[in-house]
């Protein structure tokens, strides 16, 4: 049977929780629908044309662009987006707390990757990706992994030191 | 209207038998730009995305099969690109990570764009495309699918479920020239395609014509000026010939992204550069 995902009303699997999706438009983005219907806003809007990254969340373990999938088209997959990697941020409307980062979020603090932030949890999640594939990449692996998030602050080199900084923490041997 | 997600092939072509209107949705990266920007309003969609058939690819023979719904990733992987490295190489030069997660070679072939990446690849390899409708299937030349700029010959119906791609038998090379390395759209592009088996060279470009061009004259001058015994070229003479010759094949346009002149100029570069690096390599 073709399954016929209605507009109206389907449902995602979101941070891993099924959430009933109502009144969306029929093409309306995985993007417009995290943010809009389901009161996700990690995950920023800029280009809606996959160039800036700043919508990056994961669809059944894969790296994507949010912009970039037609929501109704995601019913039934596993979506993870920027709440869902920190301990207690999966919850729709969790306060974000200092004490709840990943390390990769405590590092891109630590080095000053932060400035305005629109782009961070784009950053932050292609990161992860990238470190859970590659757990020791090269410089160049880096700036290949990281080439589609855009970032109008930093100039990117302290975003570079917080990969840096969390590869070092992660592959680092047991203290002596 | 609904969103189709069938999961099989023959659901998604009897959907598409039913209501021919339905806008395909492969991997969604050039189809979803539109709709976000309002200058496409699908009536419906079709998406491919949960059909497994598409998926995956195998050798068989001397090709290799790629199901229509291969990433640009999936070409990456090192079984792939030492079959396949001028395509390797193409896809490594598409967007971003997650765009090439999402991207396929399928909807590079549906989108027809006069830029898509692997479209020169596909022409250069003579790659055979894979066409189903409910009524039946076909297989077609890539050079008799993909037409005119964003313009294929697919029948109402009808959509790729394969590219079949010979494995390379001798050196690839894709070259691609655009603004920045990462997430750009190309502004001239070039594959060159050595086959030693049977001592030809072919060679289409990108983004210089409404569809990829290529230029049998220059390959057969080309492939009488090569020593195919000792494995060089004749005389560094024939790299700047060559250069010169597909620069005059180019048939770029003046738009946003470059000047016709420029794309030109980069054609020669390009093309020179490649059958160096082609002949470096053997």
């Amino acid at each position: 049977m073709v399954r016929v995902v209605r507009a109206e009303a389907y449902e995602l699997v979101v941070n891993g929780v099924v959430r009933r999706v109502d009144g969306a438009l029929e093409t309306e983005s995985l993007l417009r629908v995290l943010r809009d219907r389901l009161g996700l806003p990690g995950a920023k809007n800029a280009c809606e044309q996959g160039e800036c990254g700043s919508c990056s969340v994961l669809v059944d373990g894969v790296l994507v662009c949010s912009c970039l999938e037609l929501a109704a088209a995601a019913a039934g997959c596993e979506v993870t987006t920027i709440e869902g990697f920190a301990p207690e941020g999966a919850s729709a409307g969790a306060e974000p707390s200092d004490a709840l980062l990943t390390d990769v979020q405590q590092a891109m603090v630590d080095a000053g990757g932060v400035q305005c932030g629109f782009c961070t949890p784009g950053f932050v999640v292609a990161i992860h990706d990238l470190l859970d594939r590659v757990p020791r990449p090269t410089g160049p692996e880096v700036r290949e992994a990281l080439a589609g998030n855009l970032c109008r602050c930093t100039g990117y080199g302290r975003i570079l030191a917080a990969v840096e900084q969390v590869v070092s923490v992660r592959t680092a041997g047991p203290a002596t | 209207m609904p969103t189709l997600v069938p999961r099989r092939l023959s659901e998604a072509l009897d959907a598409l038998a039913d209501d021919p209107s339905l806008t395909v949705l492969a991997g969604g990266t050039d189809v979803m730009v539109g709709v976000n920007y309002g200058q496409r309003r699908p009536a419906g969609v079709l998406s491919l995305r949960r059909v497994p058939e598409l998926r995956g690819w195998h050798v068989d023979d001397d090709e290799v099969v790629l199901g229509s719904a291969t990433t640009y990733t999936d070409l990456l992987a090192p079984d792939l690109a030492r079959r396949l490295p001028a395509l390797a190489a193409a896809a490594r030069t598409v967007g971003s990570p997650p765009i090439r997660n999402t991207g396929t070679i399928g909807g590079n072939i549906g989108t027809a764009s006069p830029a898509g990446d692997t479209l020169p690849v596909l022409f250069a390899v003579e790659a055979q495309v894979e066409v189903a409708s409910a009524g039946g299937t076909r297989t077609v030349p890539v050079s008799e699918v993909v037409v005119g700029p964003k313009r294929t010959a697919l029948a109402a119906g009808e959509l790729v479920t394969a590219v079949r791609v010979p494995v390379a038998a001798g050196p690839q090379e894709f070259l691609k020239v655009g603004v920045r390395n990462a997430m750009v759209i190309a502004i001239a592009s070039c594959a060159l395609v050595v086959d030693l088996t049977r001592r030809q060279v072919t060679c289409a470009l990108g983004s210089v014509g409404p569809v990829p061009v290529r230029d049998t004259a220059a390959e057969m001058w080309l492939r009488a000026r090569v020593d195919w015994d000792g494995g060089r070229l004749s005389h560094q003479s024939v790299v700047e010939g060559f250069g010169r010759r597909m620069a005059a094949a180019a048939r770029p346009i003046d738009d946003h992204r470059a000047p016709a002149a420029y794309r030109r100029y980069a054609i020669e570069i390009l093309a020179r550069r490649a059958l160096e690096r082609a002949w470096c390599a053997s």
